[in-house]
This record gives C-alpha cells, structure tokens and sequence, in this order.
C-alpha cells in the first residue's frame, strides 16, 4: 500500500523549489483598522545580503489581517531601536496604539539573531518581547511566527500567519500539452514547492489535521482517483479508485475518516471512509447531485452542495446520516462551503448570473454577506483562525489566489507569475 | 416554399455543416438549423434514427462498419454532445447522433467508448465535476438504450479542468459544456 508510484509525467518532489515571482496587490484597503508603527529592524553584525527583511514580512503579515494599519515607514516620526530611545508621548501624540522595534544581528554566514519587542504606547510599556535565531531556510517561518506572537497579544486571537497553504497550478496553453502542478507555500505565496507535477489535471488538495499529509484527486490514470501524500517522506498512497467519480476528499477533524464524493452508484453521492479499517459508509442517496463535504470543527456534522432543489445549494447532515436540512436560501447557486474552525460561520460561493462571488451566512441567524466582488471567484478557505479567507480569483482571466479578512474589510490579490494557480487550501496550524 | 424546395435547402445546410465543423457547431447553440434539420427528417419521413444502413437526410452516411467512426462522410464522425448551462439535458438534436453511436457499439461488441464529461468554468470545481459526470451518465443511458452493454461504456468526468475553448465567454463556455465519445478498441 505503502508503494511510491514515479513514472514518465508524474515528479513528486520536495526539495525542487520553484522561487516565482510574486506580486501582492492591495485591492480593499480598510478603515478601523488599529494602527501600528512597526520600526526597520536594526542590522548588526556582519554585513551580508540576507534574503527578506523580518520587519517587512511583519508589516504586510499584520495589514494583511485587516486588523491592523502599519504605518508607512516614511511616515515614522523616528525609528528607534533600544527600548530606552522610545518616546511613548511623541507616539501618543501621532496616534498609534502599538509599536514593534527589533534588531537582526549576522551573527555569521547563514546565522541570525532576531530579537524584537511589542510595546504598548498608552500604558508606555513593553507587552511581548522575544529573541529567536534563524539561519536562512527558517527566516521567513520565524518572522511569520513574530507576526502570529503579535497578533495573538493584541487581538487575543491565536494567529495563522506561520502556517502552510496548498493550490493547484496549471499552465494551459492552446495547443500545448498542459502541466498541473500542486504546491505547498508559505501564507504570504512565497516559499512555494512543487509537490505533484503532472500532465493531466490535479484536483482538490486537503490537509489532513496534523499538516503532514495533503488528499488530492488525480487524473494520473485518466480517470479521477483519490490519493494521500506525506509531505515529509513524500510517499504516496491511491486511496480510491471507484468506477466514475472519486472527488472532493476532506479529513474529519480526528484525522481518522476522509468524507468524500463517489458515484460508483451512478449518481454523485457523499460517503465516509474510515482510513485505517477502510470501512465505507454512504453518507447521502439522493438522485441529485450530491458533493463538496465539509465537516463541522466538532466532527457532528457535514455541509455539502446538493442539486436536490434544482439549482445547487448548501445543506447539513448529522456524520451519522439522517435528513439533510437546508443552510441557505437564496435564489441562487450556493456551492463549495467551508465552516469556520469556530463552528459559527459558513463561506461559500454564491453565483448570480455569470458572476460568482464569495459569500458568508451566519449559521445561527442565517444572515448572508458578500465578502467578495466576483467574477469567477471560487474555493474560499478559512485561516485556522477564522480571521482571514483564502480563495481563487481571478486577474485579467488569470487565475490567482486572493485573501479577504473575515470582516469583509481587506482584500489582497497574490498573482505568481506562472500559470493559473486555484483551489487554495489552507493548512492547519503547526504541532 | 413547397416541401421539395425546403428539403433540398435543409440537405444543402446540412451538407455545409457536414464540410465545416465550426458551422456544426455554431448551429447548436441557436437551436434553430440543427433542429431543423432533425425536422426535415421527420417531415420526409425517411426515418433517419432507425435505419440501420442508407442515406441520412443530412447527406452524411450511416453504417455501422466498424471503420465508421473514422469516416468523415458517416455521421459517427461526430463524437461530441454539447448541453445547455447547469444541464445534464440531452438537446433533441443529439438524441440521433447518440443512437447511432449505441447502435454502432451494439453492433461492434469488440469497440469500446469513453464518455468524458466536462463542464464550463463557471460555478465550483467538484459541483462541476458531478454535473459533467452527470451529463456523461445521460449520453451512457441513450448509448445503452440501443443495445449496447455496460461494459463497452465508460464515463468518466474531468469537470472543468480540461476545457477545449480557453476563453471567458458565451462562445467559450458553449464549446467546453460538453461530452466527448473517445473510441477504444477492446
């Protein structure tokens, strides 16, 4: 079970990383947001050109959130270092709430120390302060991991910017035989490795709870089958391969069962796997479409897009089986949900006529907004920490991966430089 | 316009069509010369769907010789079904085309078909996904009606992700809601 399958179109690789090109782009700004000024570290030691400056992957991981609005760095009033150069009353005076100072030391060749501090500007006093090293392979990861201490500290929300994110590439010309690819990357889209190229089409990537493992569907065979992969030893396993579809695969929280789409019945109906017994249970039997299961965070329950109704909409069902009840209501196509790890919050896509928007319902109230603007807008993700959305949009028909805060209020395009890139998922957070 | 006159305008588009497939094409969305000519068809009640051999109205043979799916003067050289938005619906324009290919498969136990299903991009991934999938179980029903087995008949559904027409538009879209017969020797 355990074989690693390699043949002439199929790479799977961790160590080949494609370094693209990247270009954020800033499409909602935002209002309300707190104000921090986040000052360039001090660089000591040895003078070598080092790969990413940490305050500047600090300052866009917290705008990035919607929660905060770093000032500009030509904007700061003065840019102190040490813990005894700050005026707390001349901050106070320029309105900022917050201030991060910090310093990155070279201790030698591919060796850093990283030290930074959180400072409360009202009450005039130091809130976080941590040092960490890093050599060049971790500097992002612990920049990242900075900006999650800073979150959490002002917010009190735990924060997912040190996670990893999965999507789909694809490079399609008329023609030309296409490539598929299927990446792993940082949050902020850098950092990006191949882990699956392959010449027919990758589907649906899913991480598995504990982040070890993504479930994907591949066309390898020409047909679809489902496949888990170890992100560490890279091996890979064919988990099914029914007659007809083998789609939509998502862990349960334990981690123990995938729930997927199968219509080995001649019709798409949902079904749950037990991993390790193989045991499958038929979650859904309708004539209608039945797909795209996402679990609730408790494991109860999962929503799934169904065309019972005619157009597809969103319903729940107990994992146990049972009638499934209806989530949304308006007359339009609601597909593709995701539940918030909170339990609270549903996204979804929401399409009216050819434009096909990112949506929100509260599951208690039922109240439905519009996060995103369209027009091909599609696969929303939450962050573990249900701050942020991750989703497929689209830039002059190229497909790129955009990030909107779970408010509505900041958006942000991520457009790599090669190909199509869709169906983002983001992982879990690290153990 | 008397009854001649129309059939022999309706042989003359369809022989056009037949000649040049983006016209076949064009003509589907419109649902007017194709469903015409299935009309005229009817009309001159020569029964085109259940010969088994002759002349098809259109001018386009039908046979069932096992070489009949390379034949661009046959009407099996058609092996794509397109559908309308969100639909799993088979057009009366295609109802005869299917036939004739699940005749020919009845006909040649040794032949075997792929039914690929795909759907345009609009809408979520693995929705599409079942919705092509559905549409390729439509086209395998038909196929099966006339006689040929289960087993000749494969479906398969890749969604979105393998679009023929890589536009953004109606055009685009029309061209890729869509199922692809790919014969195979058993």
């Amino acid at each position: 079970m355990k074989k690693i399958l390699i043949n002439t179109f199929l790479i799977i690789s961790l160590l080949q990383t494609a370094q693209a090109a990247l270009r954020v782009e800033i499409t909602k700004g935002v209002e309300g947001a707190m104000p921090i000024a986040i000052v360039p570290f001090e660089q000591t030691g040895k003078n070598t050109q080092v790969i990413a400056r940490v305050s500047d992957i600090i300052t866009s991981d917290l705008k990035r959130s919607g929660q905060f609005s770093p000032l500009d760095s030509d904007k700061l009033i003065a840019r102190p270092h040490k813990l005894e150069d700050v005026n707390y009353k001349l901050w106070r005076v320029a309105g900022v709430d917050h201030m991060v100072i910090g310093s990155f030391k070279v201790l030698q060749k591919n060796q850093y120390e990283i030290s930074f501090r959180l400072l409360d500007i009202f009450k005039g006093t130091q809130v976080l302060g941590y040092q960490f090293s890093a050599t060049d392979r971790s500097l992002r990861s612990v920049s990242h991991h900075i900006s999650d201490l800073i979150y959490e500290k002002i917010t009190g929300q735990k924060g997912a910017f040190d996670t990893k994110i999965a999507y789909v590439t694809s490079e399609r010309k008329q023609g030309v035989q296409p490539s598929y690819s299927l990446q792993v990357a940082d949050t902020d889209g850098y950092n990006s490795l191949s882990v699956l190229k392959s010449t027919q089409p990758i589907m649906s990537p899913t991480w598995s709870p504990d982040g070890r493992q993504l479930a994907y569907v591949s066309f390898e065979k020409r047909k679809s089958e489902i496949y888990v992969q170890d992100l560490y030893t890279q091996q890979r396993r064919k988990l099914t391969s029914f007659k007809g579809i083998n789609g939509a695969p998502v862990w349960s929280p334990d981690g123990k069962k995938l729930a997927l789409t199968l219509s080995k019945g001649g019709n798409p109906d949902i079904f749950i796997l037990d991993i390790k017994t193989k045991k499958m249970n038929q979650l859904t039997k309708h004539w209608g479409i039945d797909t795209e299961p996402a679990w609730t965070p408790d494991g109860d329950e999962l929503v799934f897009t169904s065309s019972r109704a005619g157009k597809p909409q969103i319903y729940r069902v107990s994992s146990n089986g049972g009638q499934p009840k209806r989530v949304t209501f308006s007359d339009s196509y609601n597909a593709s949900p995701e539940v918030s790890s909170d339990g609270k919050t549903l996204v979804f896509v929401q399409g009216e006529g050819n434009v096909f928007k990112i949506a929100k319902q509260d599951l208690q109230s039922g109240y439905v907004e519009l996060l995103t603007d369209g027009p091909l807008d599609e696969s929303p993700s939450f962050a573990p920490n249900g701050g942020m959305i991750l989703y497929a949009s689209t830039d002059k028909y190229q497909g790129v991966l955009s990030a909107v805060s779970s408010d509505g209020r900041f958006k942000q395009k991520l457009v790599l430089s090669e190909g199509d890139v869709r169906e983002p998922t983001w992982g879990p957070f690290k153990r | 316009m008397t009854t001649n006159k129309l059939l022999s305008a309706l042989m003359l588009s369809s022989l056009l069509m037949a000649c040049a497939p983006e016209n076949v094409k064009d003509a589907d969305s419109s649902a007017g010369s194709a469903a015409q000519s299935t009309d005229g068809v009817q009309t001159g009640g020569l029964g085109g769907a259940d010969s088994t051999e002759g002349s098809f109205l259109s001018g386009m043979t039908v046979s069932f010789e096992k070489d009949a799916i390379n034949d661009t003067s046959n009407v099996l050289i058609e092996k794509t079904i397109y559908f309308d938005y969100d639909s799993d619906q088979i057009g009366a324009d295609y109802q005869t085309l299917i036939a004739h290919h699940g005749k020919y498969l009845a006909t040649n136990s040794d032949m075997r078909v792929r039914l690929e299903g795909h759907a345009d991009e609009r809408g979520s991934r693995e929705y599409n996904v079942a919705l092509a999938n559905r549409r390729a179980q439509s086209v395998r029903r038909l196929v099966l009606f006339q006689g040929a087995s289960a087993d000749q008949v494969e479906v398969i559904s890749y969604g979105e992700e393998k679009p023929v027409a890589l536009g953004h538009d109606d055009e685009s879209w029309r061209l890729n809601r869509r199922v692809e017969l790919v014969y195979e020797a058993r």
